[in-house]
């Protein structure tokens, strides 16, 4: 008698859609485990295919621990989709905890019906960008709802990182006289996926900004020890909202010089057009920090000498202001306030 | 950008700002009222009113067509799509105006109602092509800009036979408003609006031409200059009316002569004449029923007007009674003026339409100029 060899047909990613059992916990689901997140976020970890990840944490750090939640539509836009956002969002999240993130997790809801051939595609661009990151995806989960019941994919992901001994970066920490420095152009992610919305669509050369930041958090820190004492990533919201949130929390005001912010002409323009403004559009890949005053020469440096840091450029100071105002010294030659976002940024009518 | 940026430039911004100082007579106060949403956005964002003399003063005018519309109007639109099933597409600064029972049209989207926002009447027109099962309103609002494309859209409609279009029309009209703001009887009660000329409507005047603001200049003396919605455009305007004031002149003057010519766009205003009709009288939130300010779809277009198809009844509904938008849009008052501006009636929370969008008189002071209230030391970093 021949024993028959041991057999599964494989995943049919071309035509294949989610459908409930991928959610059930049974074969159908540890199949698209295996064949499909496993085998693109492959490591260590979780090939020891345990419930969660025992992992290692370097002495003497403090743990930085950040989640995030992602939904997109457009899911592709140009420059990105929904998975290496999650990726660099979290990774994001932790570095500007001042923080060097060692590990994610993710989890994914799924909607019935999702073609296989896209999921495919979202969870091996998560895989490169995690990879490029040097940070693992070490555990996750998948469950799948009705179809109705979500919007084809939302993922989940949490990084977890630590924090060297002497740093000490927080939305606290600027103080008046502070240097508000900014990593590049604002408002490219907003506008590239703007530009692919279906009731919208422009043709645009915009791609997203979506990038992990910690590489350059890191060569900041080094720059001036002691030096960098905010760092955030002006995402929904736009700068503007950014700002707003670290001037309240650290009781300040702040003064910008419009003229010295960073906008691609082709951003200016899109936003120009769409009566948006380029300070509450979302960036994936940008930073700003408050620094000490003596420490934001060799911090700026620091930045321009990193790829994601080209255009760098010091963008207004942070002020004494019991009001925690944002004001703007605008091109133009006057001055006004840079509120935060109310509601949705909606275009105006005229 | 070009053909922007030459009119957002600092350097001469900072040139007329300096004529100004040196014509303004300094014995004098200046009052002038920019009747248009836009040009309040303009002076707002690049901070303009810094520029001017401290003896000249802008009044917002009620040029923000979201400010305008009454509640009962959006209660109808909010109507059509919760109680009707229409899907109502409406341009974006209208989503949040508030409405009754707390409502918006943001809100009402929350709670199922099928609620679009699009960037013209031409997106709602293609939305009806694609969804011939359901019923597509397009809530129309906005000054003479908006309304020409409303036209086409439901000319476009009944002439490709699309039976599940229709315009719940609010379009009104500006020189009536204009009008309005120099002689109703609320101006009696509040005082004499205390404006010596105004900044012309910019995008309302490319369709309409110049011609009609001759009657304000000659009947009420009131100089009039049309500019364009850029910064600088506002500081010339601005000084040209100091001008006329200085020399006693009340004329109409063109600023904006890259798009403004005496008799408009001839075209566009067929097309809303074959459309529409005057209404006798309209209502405008803060300034009340104002005569024949506004427009009505013509009976020829019956089909396509949403107020006769789905047999819509107007109610009025009061605005709250704390709420200063009346004087604030006639210029009576300053938003600082109104008790609840800045606690109880922010950007976040709306009591008034001056409140909602950017370009109405209290949003934007609040968004952009409400440090000019409070004294605060500012501390440049070296």
């Amino acid at each position: 008698m021949t024993t028959r060899k041991d057999y599964t047909r494989p995943l049919d990613i071309k035509h294949g859609r989610v459908d409930m059992g991928h959610g059930a916990g049974g074969r159908a689901a540890a199949q698209l485990i295996e064949e499909l997140f496993v085998k693109a976020f492959d490591n260590p970890f979780l090939r020891q295919g345990n419930d969660g990840a025992a992992l290692e944490i370097p002495a003497g750090h403090r743990l930085v621990m950040a989640t995030d939640a992602h939904v997109v539509s457009p899911l592709f836009f140009p420059g990105g989709d929904l998975g290496a956002l999650s990726v660099h969002g979290t990774i994001n999240d932790v570095a500007m905890c001042g923080a060097r993130p060692l590990y994610l997790t993710a989890s994914f809801i799924l909607e019935e019906g999702f073609p296989l051939a896209d999921l495919k595609r979202i969870v091996e661009s998560m895989a490169a960008a995690s990879r490029e990151a040097g940070v693992p995806v070490v555990t996750g989960d998948t469950k799948v709802v009705e179809k109705g019941k979500g919007d084809g994919v939302f993922i989940s992901t949490t990084g977890l990182g630590v924090v060297p001994p002497g740093v000490d970066v927080g939305g606290a920490n600027a103080r008046p006289g502070d240097v508000l420095l900014l990593s590049g152009t604002i408002g490219d992610h907003g506008v590239a996926v703007l530009s692919k919305r279906e009731s919208l669509e422009f043709e645009t050369t915009i791609a997203s900004d979506s990038a992990a930041l910690h590489t350059l958090v890191a060569a900041m820190l080094d720059a001036a020890p002691g030096g960098v004492r905010v760092l955030r990533d002006p995402t929904r919201g736009g700068l503007a909202t950014t700002l707003n949130e670290i001037a309240r929390q650290s009781r300040v005001g702040m003064l910008l010089d419009e003229a010295a912010i960073p906008v691609l002409p082709q951003v200016d323009a899109a936003c120009e057009l769409l009566g948006l403004d380029p300070l509450y559009v979302a960036n994936e890949g940008k930073l700003v920090a408050a620094c000490a005053p003596e420490a934001a020469e060799a911090v700026l440096a620091a930045m321009r000498a990193h790829p994601r840091g080209a255009a760098a450029a010091r963008i207004g100071s942070v002020t004494e202001d019991p009001h925690h105002f944002v004001q703007m010294a605008t091109r133009f030659g006057g001055r006004r306030v840079v509120d935060w976002l109310s509601g949705e940024q909606l275009p105006r009518i005229c | 950008m070009k053909y922007i940026d030459e009119f957002r430039d600092g350097d001469i911004a900072r040139k007329i700002a300096d004529r100004l100082l040196a014509e303004a007579l300094p014995d004098r106060q200046y009052s002038f009222m920019e009747f248009c949403g836009g040009h309040t956005h303009a002076i707002s964002r690049y901070g303009v009113a810094e520029l001017l003399p401290p003896n000249v003063r802008m009044v917002h005018g009620p040029g923000c067509p979201v400010c305008v519309l009454p509640i009962g109007r959006i209660d109808l639109a909010i109507r059509l799509a919760l109680e009707r099933g229409a899907i109502v597409c409406t341009y974006g600064d209208t989503m949040r105006v508030p409405a009754s029972d707390g409502l918006s049209l943001v809100k009402a989207k929350a709670r199922g109602g099928d609620i679009r926002m699009v960037y013209s009447a031409a997106d709602a027109l293609q939305i009806a092509r694609q969804n011939p099962q359901r019923e597509v309103v397009f809530f129309a609002i906005g000054f003479e800009t908006t309304t020409p494309p409303t036209a086409l859209a439901i000319r476009s409609a009944q002439r490709e036979g699309l039976a599940n279009f229709s315009v719940l029309c609010c379009h009104v009209l500006t020189p009536s408003a204009i009008t309005h703001i120099l002689e109703s009887p609320e101006v009696r009660q509040y005082g004499t609006v205390p404006i010596d000329g105004f900044v012309g409507p910019a995008h309302v005047s490319i369709v309409i031409g110049s011609a009609p603001y001759d009657h304000f200049a000659q009947e009420y003396r009131k100089p009039v200059v049309i500019a364009g919605f850029e910064p600088l455009d506002v500081m010339q305007a601005v000084l040209m009316l100091v001008r006329q004031v200085n020399d006693g002149r009340a004329e109409v003057e063109n600023e904006f002569t890259r798009a403004v010519t005496p008799e408009g766009n001839p075209t566009a205003q067929a097309l809303v004449s074959e459309v529409f009709e005057l209404r006798p009288s309209f209502e405008w939130r803060g300034l009340g029923e104002v005569p024949y300010s506004a427009l009505k779809i013509r009976s020829a277009f019956a089909a396509f007007d949403a107020e006769r198809r789905f047999e819509l009844g107007y109610r009025s509904v009061a605005d709250n009674k704390a709420c200063e938008c009346g004087a604030i849009l006639r210029g009576v008052k300053k938003p600082t003026d109104c008790k609840i501006f800045g606690t109880v009636c922010t950007p976040e929370n709306p009591v008034g339409s001056c409140m909602v969008s950017s370009e109405g008189a209290c949003a934007a002071h609040y968004s952009y100029g409400r440090f000019r209230d409070i004294p605060v030391r500012v501390e440049v970093a070296a």
